[in-house]
């Protein structure tokens, strides 16, 4: 196996071909903060908060870490004041719509992001694609999925799948950072059970 | 049909349809792109091929119906070879008197005929008509001569001689070698070097390689893509199997979108027929390089133009680009390594191998080589598809090409580059066209897009339309496009309300700035360029809006009014019968006053105002002033006081 050198905030970390910088930088213990990443999971560069400043032949640019792979003789900052602003604009735009997600919550304070920066948005999602992903890669179900697109997208349960599939997994429930999935999903569930079905449940 | 085996059969055949061709035979051709279809091309062929009968000229005289001319202001058109006699927007009415006095009497019909708006002198030759004699159409020239169906047509005019020389003449590095060497850029939108995009492809580790052509143009307002697949497909789909023999690929793509029927149509077409002759499929031309074709219908979703997302929808999954940073000429379309070009780009390939390199390169400027089709749309005279050098200065385009601002008004910005593009001032009418050059101005090429403004469009809303127009095409894969975009275009929309905030201009730029930094994709990335660009030339139009809640171009409704000068109303009453909201009160020799309650500020009764009252006005960021009282109203006619 091929080693890679590179420095992460002025120390040298030594790292494997195919890994990314979030994976070399977890491996030496730097935290990078991320929202839509799992170890599970492909790498989904959806939520940009894992941004980066590498630096190589003299030039500096922002990446993502979460899928950017290692190169040797790389220098990387996890911090500097250009990602820190950026972090925080990315959280504050998602505390529009969670304002109450603990994991948002704690990043915030971290960034100093004010979670009354934009007004607020009627839903509790931020798209991180966690559940999506999840019940696709890990359980093959795809039980539940992305609708519509843009600034309409929304994570929807099919009914279909979901009433035979998920009663008995909810694997997804905790992976989810603002607990927007369970509401999805007694939604769906209202959708899909019988009313009596549904007051022997409650009872 | 005969299967042409090799370029001597090739040049056989092409010697044979030449010698079948009377070049002084009289040859008729009507503009039937899309846009002309729409004005009523189609009626006007099918009178075209009756009244020949009719008048009993058939074998006599040849009609054929082309691809787009590019002056789609005045289209329909008719050329009228070999004289090449140009009629304009013709109807169907005007067939019968074309055939019986051009064609049998030789009379010029001086109403058909273009009159130069600014000498009011009659053109009759194409060719001297200045919206065409100032263009340069190495690639869009042929679009007027020959008709899309018939192959027979491009072989006439040296079609896929350029396609023989390469796939017997040369190797593969010496097509990429010529392409490298002519500098042919992305006519995409990223400029990217196709030679070094396919080199990368070539070397790239796999027995299997794809081409494909990106026909998903989606810009508003630009449709140069378009009338070439429509207008000449097998330049394409020549550039395309010339650029898989360079690459090594034996499979193609044509991702065109659905809302491009004739184009899907014609390019269907052209590949039946390339196969027949033996231009696709195996053994082409005797060379024994095979590659076959494929049309793919895209759904129409404008950010699968982005070439990771639209290899991603050609895989049959939602069209949202990629987060990896691989290319995807190494690792592309099932993860292969995959050449994604533009139509125009592909288009300019067969020029290149037959005129070579240093043909190519004396037209351009050092950075940008060849030339470039724009649309010019928007406020401007002569709207169409205009084809000129790189290089040449906007001006020249805006002015020399398009004549210029119509109704007298003046000129305020150009916007090129789609909507992710930039707006540029009257102080850059100099910059010449480039890829560069228009990235430096905060600008970009684009795909080629020229959007036109006078003075009466609002910089702030059109900076809000392009950010409604992507917020709308965001795929919403990562946050800062998706909720970036969602905050700015709010902020826009309150700012052209008159609900701008201090501290909103800090705020967006803030925005822009994540969005360029962090976005996945080049639509993030470049979404904030229509802020940005207007905010670095019209700043004052944004701090107006803000601050003092005027618009400068009187053009946002909810910060304008509409006023009638007490002084200069003459109660001739047509603006009160016009109003559609009852909001005119008024009478016979009654001053007339707007209700400002009742008011929707549609601009009816100052559009119907006689010009020599004028006494309706736009008002903004003052207060209306209050309507003179009731007794005050009545008109005493000053001639009978005398």
């Amino acid at each position: 196996m091929s080693e890679i050198s590179l420095t992460i905030d002025g120390r040298g970390v030594k790292a494997t071909k195919e890994m990314t910088l979030l994976e070399a930088a977890r491996s030496a213990g730097i935290n990078i903060p991320t929202l839509c990443y799992h170890e599970k999971l492909e790498p989904f560069g959806g939520c940009r908060l894992c941004v980066v400043e590498v630096e190589s032949r003299g030039r500096s640019k922002i990446v993502v870490s979460c899928v950017y792979p290692v190169e040797p003789g790389i220098s990387v900052r996890t911090r500097s004041e250009k990602i820190d602003r950026i972090r925080k604009m990315i959280l504050e735009l998602l505390l529009a719509h969670a304002p109450d997600s603990f994991v948002l919550q704690d990043l915030a304070r971290e960034y100093k992001a004010d979670r009354n920066r934009f007004e607020k948005e009627p839903s509790f999602c931020i798209h991180c694609g966690l559940c999506v992903r999840y019940c696709a890669e890990v359980k093959k179900k795809n039980a539940v999925g992305f609708i519509d697109r843009g600034i309409r997208k929304e994570i929807s349960f099919i009914p279909k799948i979901a009433a035979a599939e998920c009663w008995n997994c909810k694997e997804c429930f905790p992976l989810c950072p603002t607990e927007a999935l369970q509401a999805a999903y007694v939604l769906v569930q209202g959708l899909t059970t019988e009313p009596a079905a549904l007051l022997r449940a409650v009872e | 049909m005969p299967r042409i085996n090799s370029p001597a059969e090739l040049e056989a055949f092409r010697n044979n349809l030449v010698s079948q061709r009377d070049p002084n035979k009289t040859c008729i051709t009507l503009c039937s792109g899309s846009a002309c279809h729409a004005s009523g091309s189609r009626e006007v062929a099918a009178r075209f091929q009756e009244e020949i009968q009719q008048q009993g000229l058939a074998g006599q005289v040849e009609f054929r119906r082309t691809g787009c001319h590019g002056f789609c202001e005045r289209g329909p058109i008719v050329v009228i070879h070999p004289d090449e006699i140009c009629y304009f927007q013709i109807k169907p009415e005007d067939v019968p008197e074309i055939l019986s006095e051009t064609i049998k009497e030789k009379k010029i019909i001086d109403r058909l005929l273009y009159e130069d708006p600014a000498t009011n002198e009659k053109i009759i030759r194409e060719s001297e008509i200045p919206f065409y004699k100032h263009q340069g159409r190495i690639v869009f020239g042929s679009n007027g001569s020959i008709d899309p169906k018939n192959i027979d047509d491009y072989i006439a005019i040296g079609g896929y001689s350029a396609l023989a020389r390469a796939l017997l003449g040369m190797s593969p590095e010496q097509v990429l070698g010529e392409v490298k060497k002519a500098n042919l850029r992305g006519r995409g939108g990223g400029g990217f070097p196709a030679g070094v995009k396919w080199e990368g492809s070539r070397n790239a580790p796999g027995d299997i390689k794809y081409v494909i052509v990106n026909a998903d143009e989606g810009d508003p307002g630009a449709y140069m893509d378009r009338s070439l697949l429509e207008g000449n497909p097998h330049s394409v789909l020549e550039g395309l199997t010339i650029g898989a023999y360079a690459v090594g690929a034996h499979e193609g793509y044509i991702y065109v979108r659905q809302e491009y029927p004739l184009a899907v149509e014609n390019v269907n077409v052209a590949i039946r027929q390339a196969e027949e002759y033996g231009f696709l499929g195996h053994n082409i031309l005797g060379s024994g390089f095979d590659f076959v074709v494929k049309v793919h219908r895209g759904a129409g979703a404008f950010v699968c133009g982005e070439s990771t997302a639209l290899m991603t929808a050609l895989e049959g999954r939602a069209g949202e680009p990629r987060p990896k940073y691989i290319r995807s000429n190494v690792v592309g379309l099932w993860g292969r390594p995959s050449v994604l070009n533009n139509v125009e780009t592909w288009a300019n390939v067969p020029l290149i191998i037959n005129n070579g390199a240093d043909w190519f390169t004396q037209f351009g400027t050092d950075g940008s080589k060849g030339t470039k089709i724009f649309s010019l749309v928007g406020k401007i005279t002569n709207t169409g598809l205009v084809e000129v050098p790189m290089g040449t200065p906007l001006k020249d385009i805006i002015f020399k090409i398009g004549g210029g601002i119509p109704n007298g008004k003046k000129f305020k910005a150009v916007q090129t580059g789609g909507p992710s593009g930039g707006c540029l001032p009257d102080e850059l009418l100099d910059l010449p066209v480039g890829f560069d050059e228009l990235t430096q101005a905060g600008s970009m090429m684009g795909s080629g897009g020229m959007i036109i403004m006078d003075e009466d469009t609002c910089m702030v809303d059109v900076a809000r339309y392009f950010l409604e127009f992507l917020t709308d095409e965001s795929c919403g894969k990562c946050v800062p496009c998706r909720e970036g975009m969602r905050q700015m275009l709010k902020l826009l929309t309150n700012i052209t309300k008159g609900k701008g905030k201090d501290g909103d201009i800090e705020l967006l730029e803030q925005l822009a700035e994540t969005l360029v930094e962090a976005s996945l994709c080049a639509l993030g990335r470049s979404a904030p360029n229509p802020f940005l660009s207007t905010l670095k030339y019209f700043r004052d139009e944004y701090e107006a809006h803000i601050k003092e809640k005027r618009c400068p171009a009187l053009s946002c409704k909810e910060l304008i009014a509409f006023y009638i000068d007490p002084e200069k109303c003459k109660a001739c009453t047509v603006c009160a019968r016009k109003c559609p909201s009852e909001a005119i009160i008024g009478g016979k020799n009654l001053i007339h006053i707007i209700d400002q309650e009742k008011c929707t500020k549609c601009g009816t009764c100052f559009e119907v105002c006689p010009p020599r009252y004028r006494a309706v006005r736009k008002i903004s960021g003052e207060p209306v002033p209050p309507p003179i009282p009731e007794e005050a109203r009545t008109i005493v006619k000053e001639r009978k006081q005398k």
